[in-house]
């Protein structure tokens, strides 16, 4: 494994998730071929690639909900693909996934959705899980939410209770999967803040897994740019901007023209139009 | 159809019917510990039983009562009236209470069950859970199992008290049965192995039912079509396992 020269100084930074010439295909698709990419601890580490590319695969092999076809995904130095349940749970307890659409269960409100984990995994008494609960809301902005049930929420609100929810246990890794999306700019700042404050405050290792290549650049101390089941390119966000390669350029000012196909398969436009009609 | 085509059918069938068999061993295993969580259990009980107890009681009504103008109309014939407690007891409890009770469960319970359950299948919460170390499984699909096994008897017994009520009303308010012989025709000819047959096909029943849906549910397509196809199998393959295995049983217990 060749490191990413940026990362050559931090390398004596122990290395939370290290994933080994990964490949995986799913229905026949291959999503990765030959991947090679390092977490180090209490680093935020970007993982940006066009849709479709494997982002949110890459963080069902470190939780361990798929197994790659060859390679390795090795988290705090344990092979996951190994693990047996008990072991693989235990492992889950210190990591951390806050989900795209938030993934709250719907059949509690904001306040026992936070403390789910909690409740299933401690005796602590119901008094102080109120203080715990209260506090990682506060830190979300949402205190005052608690007793709102997970339909009356907007999007943005729903994934900051999520954030809450996957902060509580206090974990070790926190991944994020596309946490930009649909937005607005103020709870887009909130959440930006949010993971490098949990961060520098709790030196929680985060993975971000976003396209959003502006947002990402203030805030990862690395980032990688997953290609076609590769890293196609790994370094600070000011590498990836001034890199030279037409794949990262064109991914960095999102032109649709370049050797990243930005259109599906298809025979000869001309051809196609101008093909007389058989039936 | 080719002989391959009808062999993918059959290879199909088994591999449903070995996937079922499976999921209900892991929900056998994952009954235990939620039966120490009272709190999951009586909240699925509460869903699966209470919530279906105006269906089931109208329903119970409505069919004592048919049964007691048909049965009337029957018995007459022989100048046998008095004879009708015991017609629509033993009907009641051996044959109409079980398999009504969980047809009707099927529409109302399991439909419920197996499109909760795929609903949080398709967003993400059983995943969620995973990654949160909880095991769906154990958590979400076993108190639902168990509410629904340990609702259906309840149920059915209920259905049969008030069934049996309602072919009174008809029967003697209605037709002028005498009172005391109905009553007491039905308490003298109904035995145990009678209620037994009803409560045995009950849990029977409310086993089949209950796995069909949760586990339909569980393994539902993460769409909108994949959870509507879930509710659809659900309560097309409980009615028909349902008076399958209603034949089953009732020659086992003849």
């Amino acid at each position: 494994m060749t490191s990413p020269p940026s990362a050559q100084a931090a390398a004596q930074a122990e290395a939370v998730v290290a994933v080994r010439d990964v490949h995986y295909a799913i229905g026949g698709r291959q999503i990765f071929a030959g991947l090679d990419l390092t977490v180090r601890r209490g680093r935020i580490t970007a993982i940006m690639g066009p849709s479709g590319g494997g982002k949110t695969t890459l963080l069902k092999l470190i939780t361990g909900q798929i197994t790659p076809d060859r390679g390795s995904v090795q988290v705090f130095g344990q092979d996951v693909a190994a693990l047996g349940r008990g072991a693989l749970y235990a492992l889950r307890q210190r990591l951390g996934l806050l989900f795209q659409n938030g993934a709250l269960l719907t059949d509690m409100d904001v306040f026992d959705n936070v403390a789910f984990p909690v409740r299933e995994h401690s005796d602590l008494p119901e008094a102080l899980i109120r203080k715990l609960v209260l506090t990682k809301l506060q830190a979300v902005g949402l205190r005052g939410a608690a007793h709102l049930a997970p339909a009356e929420l907007s999007g943005g609100m729903a994934r900051r209770v999520a954030l809450a929810r996957a902060i509580v246990m206090d974990p070790e890794v926190l991944m994020y999967d596309e946490p930009f999306v649909g937005l607005d700019p103020i709870s887009l700042g909130v959440i930006l803040r949010l993971i490098k404050q949990m961060n520098t405050a709790l030196g929680i290792t985060s993975i971000v897994v976003s396209h959003d290549v502006q947002e990402l650049a203030t805030i990862a101390d690395e980032s990688y740019l997953l290609l076609e089941g590769r890293v196609a390119v790994a370094g600070t966000p000011e590498e990836l901007r001034t890199s030279q390669s037409p794949a990262v350029h064109q991914f960095m000012t999102g032109s649709a023209e370049g050797p990243v196909a930005f259109n599906y398969p298809a025979p000869d436009y001309a051809t196609q139009l101008l093909a007389e009609d058989d039936e | 159809m080719s002989n391959s085509v009808r062999g993918n059918y059959l290879l199909e069938g088994l591999r449903r019917l070995g996937s079922v068999a499976l999921f209900l061993l892991q929900l056998l295993a994952g009954s235990l510990p939620a039966l120490t969580r009272p709190d999951l259990l009586l909240k699925q009980i509460y869903n699966a039983g209470a919530r279906s107890l105006i269906i089931i009681m109208l329903s119970g009504l409505f069919v004592g009562m048919v049964l007691g103008l048909q049965g009337y109309d029957l018995l007459q014939r022989f100048g046998s009236e008095e004879a009708l407690g015991i017609a629509a007891a033993l009907g009641l409890l051996r044959e109409l209470a079980p398999v009504i009770t969980a047809l009707l469960f099927a529409g109302r319970a399991g439909t419920a069950l197996a499109s909760e359950i795929g609903l949080m299948r398709a967003t993400d919460q059983l995943t969620a859970m995973e990654i949160m170390a909880v095991d769906p499984l154990r958590y979400v699909a076993a108190p639902r199992f168990l509410g629904g096994v340990i609702a259906m008897p309840l149920l059915t017994a209920i259905f049969s008290v008030i069934g049996l009520y309602g072919a009174q009303l008809v029967g003697v308010q209605l037709m002028g049965v005498d009172r005391g012989v109905f009553w007491s025709q039905t308490q003298g000819a109904i035995d145990l192995h009678d209620v037994s047959e009803g409560m045995v096909k009950s849990l029977v029943f409310g086993v089949a039912c209950s796995l069909i849906a949760v586990h339909e549910g569980y393994h539902a397509e993460p769409t909108a079509e994949g959870v509507g196809l879930a509710t659809t199998r659900t309560v097309v393959a409980s009615s028909v396992l349902t008076l399958l295995l209603d034949y089953v049983l009732t020659a086992a217990f003849l």
